[in-house]
């Protein structure tokens, strides 16, 4: 595997902390608001960051009720989303959204579906336009695994395939090490398959499985598809396995793994408590700093100036976002239907 | 003017649209079932034939084709067959197509035609007979068609493929051998604008699809006993033309409203709570409703037409509702 360019793999860097601030805010400003139900991207910042890197502006995108990491990964303003997911009138989607939501057309975000397998359909729709319209660009669709269950996913995996159609298939397999199977424990996915590119995999579709918490191997794996989607070969579905964040396992997110300290990407001694060995061998945000540190890519100097300028931006999205007015009650009932399209 | 079949009409209007709109793409092309007409549609795959694919029996992933292409800049007509086979694609239709351009707060629109064919057509048994109309309309965000006649066919197609909107445009299986006069080249109905398509003084009848020939017929028979109807067609229930039901029920003082759905939570129910609730005080009798019984559909001839809504029904509500 060839490791990406130097200035990609800080932009993906930077794409992971961002990710990663922005989730620490919410679950810091759902304590004092409020907003319901709620699902972090904690653990898989490497496979949307890197994804995402692999994509160009052109290029579309679906995803699903985990969807904050992506929409700040590609750019969405973090005062908007964050303001989103409290349901005011700065949101991106005007509060109409909400968390479950969160959607930036500007961004290449057509759909952001909270029912499972939504964004699987959806994307390959796109996909199905924009190779009418012939201009080589792709649609990625990120889904959980959970979405495998789901007969949408079958319908369209086949219709994919059959259609050659351009979409990235992004299944981020969080489940590994999930103890949903344990009574009391919130559910994971159960596939009789015993792995999830199986089952692509029996419908032709080109499929590749990777560590989501490995920047640089997810990286590979979504430029390589991504080129083969430009050239017509058809569908391929990328497999992004990644030990789940001891934090998601309650049904309300908790950050049981407390709020990064990237510093201890370099000083593993200083790490303890419960989720020591999650934190120490799987946080992609501290594996990629020593990847990146080791590598001589950046300096830790560096790093921790990235992640001054991201703690400055979360606080003042912060601040935004609290600020920003509720939405106007007397609107409820507008924009059901469109006017142009 | 020129005397074609309801199946003709429809198939000029989407050869026209296609013709003028390269965005326009079918997603499935039997568009006039497996009928004896449907060849009419060789024409269109004859012209257009690298924008119409014919997918597997996949009905909740064609119906998310057809929301993903639109979001996407398409103009997608999707064809789901039997109206029974959109339940397949339910969750699509009614969480996806007629949430998107809501939930986020207008950035995204759906521009789709999702086309099929709904009614009781002999033989239908449970399965293949639907009428769906009214479970869509409790869903909202979706444009419900429902065209009567060879020209509504070709004139409210023409804007359906032009909305900006996910619009469901359900053709009587029944209508489609029907001749009518149909003005040839562009032509369009706006969606949202009611049809009175018959005068009369002394009862409105409200009916759509194809409850609206069974209404003319009803009124004819009715004109012999000395009772004048007014049949009015809505044409589309999403937009809803209020106003033309109003006028003529201010008119006429009586309400007979007619659907081929079962009556629970029916379009007649919503049409005449609308009434009453507007016009009540313009009601010199009680609305009746003229539904099929809330039973599935029975497969045995006799059985179907038990429960079937015919013009002697009508009529003797309108009896009824005059008496």
């Amino acid at each position: 595997m060839t490791a990406p360019a130097a200035d990609r793999r800080r932009a993906i860097f930077a794409r992971m902390l961002l990710m990663r601030r922005l989730e620490e805010s919410v679950a810091l400003m759902s304590k004092d608001h409020p907003f319901g139900h709620f699902h972090l991207y904690i653990g898989q910042e490497a496979t949307g960051a890197a994804v995402i890197e692999a994509l160009r502006p052109t290029d579309l995108a679906t995803t699903t009720h985990r969807n904050h990491g992506h929409l700040v990964g590609r750019g969405a303003d973090e005062k908007a989303v964050l303001a989103e997911i409290l349901g005011r009138a700065d949101g991106c989607n005007g509060g109409r959204g909400g968390t479950l939501h969160v959607t930036d057309r500007d961004r290449g975000f057509l759909a952001t579906s909270a029912v499972v397998g939504g964004s699987i359909g959806l994307g390959t729709g796109a996909a199905h336009a924009l190779k009418r319209q012939g201009k080589g660009a792709v649609c990625a669709a990120f889904f959980g695994d959970g979405a495998m269950e789901e007969g949408i996913a079958f319908e369209t995996l086949n219709l994919a395939a059959l259609w050659r159609l351009p979409v990235l298939y992004v299944c981020e397999n969080n489940s590994r090490g999930a103890l949903g199977a344990r009574a009391g424990e919130f559910p994971t996915s159960e596939m009789a398959a015993p792995k999830l590119s199986g089952i692509p995999e029996s419908l032709g579709i080109r499929t590749a499985v990777v560590d989501g918490a490995d920047a640089d191997a997810v990286h590979a794996a979504a430029a390589d598809a991504v080129d083969a989607l430009r050239a017509g070969d058809g569908p391929v579905f990328l497999e992004a396995r990644t030990e789940r964040w001891p934090g998601s396992r309650p049904l309300w997110p908790e950050l049981l793994t407390g709020e990064t300290d990237l510093a201890l990407a370099w000083e593993p001694e200083r790490i303890a408590g419960d989720h020591a060995a999650w934190i120490r061998e799987q946080d992609p945000i501290l594996r990629y700093a020593r990847v990146l540190t080791d590598a001589g890519v950046c300096t830790r100097d560096d790093l921790a100036a990235i992640d001054r300028d991201v703690r400055d931006r979360m606080a003042a999205a912060r601040d935004f976002a609290a600020a920003s007015p509720w939405p106007d009650a007397r609107s409820a009932t507008d924009t059901v239907f469109a006017l142009e399209a | 003017m020129a005397r074609i079949t309801y199946a003709q009409a429809l198939i000029d209007a989407l050869h026209l649209s296609m013709a003028e709109d390269p965005r326009i793409n079918m997603i499935g092309s039997y568009v006039l079932g497996l009928g004896p007409l449907r060849g009419l549609v060789d024409r269109l795959k004859a012209d257009f034939g690298d924008r119409i694919v014919d997918p597997p029996c996949s009905e909740s992933a064609i119906v998310s084709l057809g929301i993903g292409a639109a979001m996407a800049g398409d103009r997608p007509f999707v064809d789901i067959g039997t109206a029974s086979f959109l339940f397949e694609g339910w969750s699509q239709i009614v969480n996806e197509a007629g949430n998107a351009h809501y939930m986020t707060g207008g950035q995204v629109a759906v521009p789709a035609v999702f086309h099929m064919l709904h009614g009781l057509r002999g033989g239908s048994a449970a399965q293949h007979g639907h009428s769906p109309q009214a479970m869509l309309w409790n869903a909202p965000g979706i444009e419900i068609v429902l065209p009567a006649s060879p020209r509504d066919a070709k004139g409210l197609m023409r804007s359906a493929l032009k909305s900006p909107n996910p619009t469901v445009v359900l053709d009587h299986a029944k209508l489609l051998g029907l001749e009518g006069e149909v003005p040839e080249g562009d032509f369009e109905i706006p969606l949202g604008v009611a049809e009175v398509k018959r005068e009369g003084a002394d009862v409105t009848i409200v009916a759509t699809s194809l409850m609206v020939s069974l209404a003319l017929q009803a009124a004819e028979a009715l004109a012999g006993d000395g009772i004048e109807a007014e049949v009015v067609d809505p044409r589309t229930l999403v937009p809803f033309d209020r106003e033309t039901i109003l006028a003529s029920v201010a008119k006429t003082g009586r309400l007979v409203v007619v659907d081929e759905a079962n009556m629970s939570c029916s379009v007649a129910s919503e049409i005449a709570a609308t009434v009453a609730e507007a016009a009540f005080s313009d009601l010199k009798a009680p609305i009746r409703r003229v539904c099929r019984p809330d039973t599935p559909i029975p497969f045995s001839p006799p059985l179907e037409a038990e429960i079937a809504v015919n013009a002697d029904k009508i009529a003797a509500a309108a009896r009824h509702v005059c008496g």
